[in-house]
């Protein structure tokens, strides 16, 4: 019969001082077979403009391909706008402004957003597959996140419609009129649920214009719109690359620009509505910081850390792309990083077991491309698990840079993939230091046991939002958006709601 | 026998101390009958980045310091500003006012102050909330502070229009560098006064006096001016708000050819003071 002493003997994996635990290696041991989800997207050949409550043609005529990621293949052709598009789809806004949607009591406002909500949960998963296929991001984020965060989006929105005078205390509120939203391809289906719902709810009519390379879900709420039996108008969608956007940016009808998109873009944004009195809202680029603490329940920060900078292939504004960690476990963790992103499987979106997808277009693969060369000639040190990639396709394999100063490209600029940037700290105030440098405030995690220490951390960071011992997490009542030159206003919340109205 | 009176050299009120513009200029001031009054000082550029760097090192002590603190200060300044109405009345009149309507300028300033202090311990009350995620984690919004705040004040109501726009923006932690009037500098300066008695730390607000001209592309463009607030002419506008582009800087401008009453309750509120804030989101886990 074993002894109390005797139990101690024992050993677990927990309980080897200075050695890391045995490395399982799923790779060697486990043949995954491939598990497409099957459902079918309902695609259409050809997708035209939303004016006005109809599917229109483009008056030049012209339409671009929109490929799949994950194989090259066209998906569909879509509609490419000219300014003269973009004016059409801003009258329709104007007319069902004045003429109808300004008009309608709160509580009937509401009904259609309600009803956007249901329906999109109806199809949530033909939508889900839609947006895999035109995005690259895996069919378990789209279909556990995207899509049902959106179809919240509008539920949550709908019920505000009616009690806006809670809104801004001792204040009334009333809408500015037509808004102008361009939107980016990482959440294609998500960032149309934030732009459209508080706008709608506050009783604005949009015009709003979603990525070229993604489209097509989009174009699909569309459908949506009009079996809810959304007055004509209200909302627009117009389709096209950079010169649509900057049509529906300068047009003259709005009265206030959303935008979501690069640092650098927001920019030229701001430049070009100088001397305007149209409001805007910025939520633009981020390089969040991840500070893990020796006291942070290690397995969790990893499985964090995963998340922060892996979901949706690092296509992700508030990315933890910057980890900090505590020095006394900094080899722990890094040891840790690399034994799980080993069994991370990088392929094929539409495979429910997927974890890394395509990237969204060539042209971003090859920005992540030369950013990791950057940091491999400035001397970082490189980690990548030698996963197989399909051979057609635009993928790149979760990369790890240790090693890093604060000097360094990929410590400084955003990279919008799948690679980490690690350094290391010593004492709490460096770790606020070393996060707060850059000119970037979307996002910061905190990974520690002591609550007093979160607060501390949560309070220095100059960031909108802090997620502490989580990463990633989102809501349609908790509001996102950033500091410095990660723009301003925020969406969702009611605080999302004060940037879609005036006073009065 | 009459005795000839000593006049004040008037400074500018920066980092907590009296100073001259570092380039030595100054523009005189005449009074409504067109006497010479006295040299003020004409900042430059290098004057306002000063007055940032100021800001910059007042900032963390303020914006930590408890709202009862603050607001207990703010009214401080209230005080102060009341002892010595009769002075600052004075001041005023000098750019033409009527002693009546100086007097009341005063007084609409003085209660403005005592406004805000109230706000000081209340308005993250009515901005912040908790939010009810649908998951397992407890999530609140809180505001903090921007930073430095820019603050070009309009011509007219040169004290009145100048404390309404830093009030609001000092009440919630932030510092301000502002830019008073130009034809009508003298209130600030003795503001600055006042200020320098009230308990708030030097380098909270500091005042500059000179031409806007050679101030707004400044301002404009200075990457440690988190917000603009003031008034400012079409063109202004244009190139504060190019400026502000390359930054991300916040705007929040009111024309100066429509101007508020700053009399009027509606130039006080809780939105100028959430026009100086950023909300913050913090995510949490419930668990043992």
């Amino acid at each position: 019969m074993p002894t109390l002493a005797s139990e101690k003997k024992t050993t677990r994996p927990s309980a080897r001082p200075g050695r890391p635990a045995p490395e399982l290696i799923f790779g060697d041991l486990w043949e995954f077979d491939p598990a497409p989800e099957t459902a079918d997207p309902k695609l259409k050949a050809r997708y035209e403009l939303f004016i006005n409550g109809e599917f229109v043609a483009p008056k030049s005529g012209k339409y671009f391909d929109s490929v799949n990621p994950a194989n090259e293949q066209k998906l569909a052709e879509i509609a490419l706008a000219s300014a003269a598009d973009v004016d059409a789809a801003y009258q329709a806004a104007k007319a069902a402004y004045d003429n109808v949607w300004s008009k309608l009591p709160g509580r009937e406002r509401a009904k259609y957003l309600f009803r956007i909500a249901r329906l999109l949960q109806d199809r949530a998963r033909e939508f889900a597959v839609a947006e895999t296929l035109d995005g690259g991001k895996p069919i378990k984020e789209s279909r556990d996140f995207d899509v049902p965060m959106a179809a919240a989006h509008f539920f949550y929105h709908a019920g505000w419609a009616d009690k806006l005078d809670y809104v801004a205390p001792g204040r009334r509120v009333a809408p500015l009129g037509v808004v102008g939203q361009v939107i980016p391809w990482n959440f294609p289906l998500l960032m149309l649920a934030w732009k459209l719902a508080p706008a709608l709810a506050m009783g604005n009519t949009v015009v709003l214009k979603p990525a070229e390379t993604t489209s097509i879900t989009c174009l699909k709420l569309a459908e949506i719109l009009q079996d809810a039996g959304l007055p004509p108008g209200v909302v627009n969608f117009v389709t096209g690359a950079g010169e649509v956007g900057a049509a529906v940016m300068n047009h003259p009808i709005p009265a206030k620009i959303a935008f979501t998109g690069s640092t650098e873009v927001g920019k030229i944004i701001m430049r070009s509505l100088a001397g305007t009195d149209k409001k805007m809202t910025m939520e633009l680029g981020g390089k969040a910081a991840n500070i893990v603490f020796d006291d942070a329940p290690l397995d969790q920060a990893v499985e964090g850390i995963v998340n922060g900078i892996f979901f949706n292939q690092g296509h992700v504004c508030c990315a933890g792309s910057r980890l900090l960690v505590h020095e006394p476990v900094a080899k722990e963790v890094l040891a840790k990083l690399k034994n799980r992103i080993k069994v991370l499987r990088v392929g094929d979106p539409i495979d429910k077991n997927t974890d890394i997808g395509a990237i969204n277009s060539k042209e971003q693969l090859g920005k992540i491309t030369s950013l990791v060369a950057s940091g491999v000639k400035e001397g970082a040190e490189m980690f990548q698990p030698a996963c197989k990639l399909p051979t057609k396709g635009f993928y790149f394999r979760p990369t790890i840079f240790s090693g890093v100063s604060m000097s360094h490209r990929v410590a400084r600029e955003e990279i919008f993939g799948p690679v980490l940037s690690i350094l290391t700290f010593r004492t709490v105030d460096e770790a606020i230091e070393k996060a707060n440098n850059t000119a970037y405030g979307l996002s910061a995690g905190v990974w520690t046991d002591k609550g007093s220490r979160i607060l501390k951390m949560s309070t220095e960071l100059k960031a909108g939002v802090v997620w502490a011992n989580t990463y990633n997490k989102f809501d349609p009542t908790s509001p996102f958006g950033g500091y410095k030159e990660s723009g301003f206003g925020r969406e969702g919340g009611r605080q999302g709601l004060l940037d879609y109205c005036k006073l009065v | 026998m009459s005795r000839l009176p000593i006049t004040k050299t008037p400074k500018v009120y920066v980092g907590g101390a009296f100073i001259r513009s570092e380039s030595a200029r100054v523009f005189p001031l005449k009074d409504a009958a067109g006497n010479f009054f006295a040299n003020i000082p004409q900042c430059t550029r290098k004057d306002l980045r000063n007055a940032v760097e100021a800001a910059a090192k007042a900032g963390p002590g303020w914006a930590k310091r408890t709202a009862y603190n603050r607001g207990q200060i703010i009214y401080r300044l209230g005080e102060m500003i009341e002892a010595r109405a009769g002075e600052m009345a004075e001041a005023i009149a000098l750019g033409g006012a009527s002693k009546v309507a100086a007097a009341k300028e005063v007084a609409a300033t003085v209660d403005r102050l005592i406004y805000y202090a109230g706000w000081a311990d209340k308005y993250e009350q009515l901005l912040g909330n908790v939010n009810p995620v649908a998951a397992p984690y407890f999530n609140f919004t809180v505001t903090e502070p921007m930073g430095i705040i820019g603050v070009l004040a309009p011509e007219q109501a040169p004290l009145l229009a100048l404390v309404s726009l830093f009030a609001p923006a000092i009440t919630s932690g932030n510092t301000v560098v502002a830019l008073a009037s130009t034809s009508q500098p003298y209130p600030a300066i003795l503001l600055g006064e006042m200020l320098a008695t009230s308990d708030l730390p030097g380098g909270v607000v500091n005042l500059l006096t000179g031409y806007r001209k050679e101030m707004v592309p400044t301002f404009a463009t200075h990457t440690h001016l988190r917000a603009l607030v003031g008034a400012a002419n079409a063109d202004e506008r244009k190139a504060l708000a190019l400026g502000a582009a390359d930054s991300v800087k916040r705007l929040h401008l009111v024309k100066t050819e429509e101007l508020p009453d700053w009399y009027a309750d509606s130039a006080q509120s809780l939105e100028a003071v959430r026009s100086t804030l950023e909300f913050k989101t913090t995510w949490h886990p419930i668990g043992a």
